[in-house]
């Protein structure tokens, strides 16, 4: 593939989104890749929302690479953002869970309980001064 | 696999340091103790008759060399490497970065090389979800056209 069909298909994309409705209400992915959070499974997780995200046919995504926010025991951990549901930080997410966090959280709206934490860790609280 | 970088450097005691897994220069994470790159690397290249070097300018750089031992059975898999390299030019930030892949087999060379700050102007934002899926794509079509060539063996940078 040429830089130039790369490009081509950035635009043939573009266009589809533009005919979408609502396509402004963007989604923000956070996804912790540190060195334990690639060690415990981050890199296929993000793989797994990037291909379930692509078969629902949800665009309008932003998928961020971050480092490690604190959770070293319960990676990998992923924050979601989006309009209408609060700011959830999900440890333990597995490929499995991924997708269940597009199926419940972003398509449903309803959260999934089992792999919820409310806030980042005390000490990186404290030093951002950034409260939940 | 041989990762250069124009970065700060280290000293001869910092690269020292840098290998012990606990080390780390407490700047992202204070009060933390452990620094687990590059001892992962070293470990994993001495327990799989492989080799490691590092060596680093005060000031101008570092360049970090391993080689895996594919014939040894605690080498762990490459895994998805096309994957690997689209979540690494993903990454968000200014910074460039300039992948060479080269793979010698029995119907010669090849080579492909990618540059972050082309694919920026070919794709727009690299963390939209699009341009993380094309990015995936892209790196594996060239890397179906590397293995063309024959057997496995490589560098990436």
């Amino acid at each position: 593939m040429t830089l130039q069909e790369l490009r081509a298909m950035r635009e043939k994309g573009q266009k589809a989104m533009d005919r979408r409705v609502g396509g402004d209400k963007s989604i923000e992915i956070i996804v912790g890749m540190g060195t334990c959070g690639i060690a415990a499974g981050a890199k296929e997780a993000l793989n797994a929302f990037v291909d379930e995200l692509n078969s629902k046919d949800i665009r309008n995504v932003v998928i961020k690479q971050v480092g490690c926010m604190g959770f070293c025991h319960s990676e990998p951990t992923v924050e979601i953002k989006m309009n209408g549901m609060p700011d959830i930080i999900y440890g333990n997410v597995d490929a499995e869970t991924a997708r269940k966090i597009v199926h419940s959280h972003i398509l449903e709206k309803k959260l999934v309980d089992k792999h919820v934490f409310d806030r980042p860790s005390l000490d990186i609280l404290k030093k951002t001064g950034k409260e939940n | 696999m041989t990762v250069v970088d124009d970065g700060k450097g280290m000293d001869e005691a910092e690269l020292v340091r840098a290998q012990d897994p606990f080390y780390t220069d407490g700047v992202k994470h204070r009060h933390r103790k452990v620094g687990l790159g590059l001892p992962f690397v070293i470990q994993t290249t001495k327990m799989t008759q492989g080799r490691f070097q590092i060596s680093s300018r005060k000031g101008h750089g570092t360049v970090v060399t391993a080689t895996f031992n594919q014939a040894h059975w605690d080498t762990p898999p490459l895994g998805d490497l096309p994957a690997t390299l689209g979540q690494l030019m993903a990454l968000g930030g200014d910074q460039e970065v300039v992948v060479h892949r080269t793979l010698r087999g029995p119907k010669g060379v090849r080579t492909w090389e990618a540059k972050r700050s082309e694919l920026r102007d070919a794709l727009g934002n690299l963390e939209d979800l699009q341009s993380v899926t094309l990015l995936r794509e892209y790196f594996r079509s060239q890397e179906e056209e590397l293995v063309e060539v024959g057997t496995t063996s490589g560098g990436k940078k």
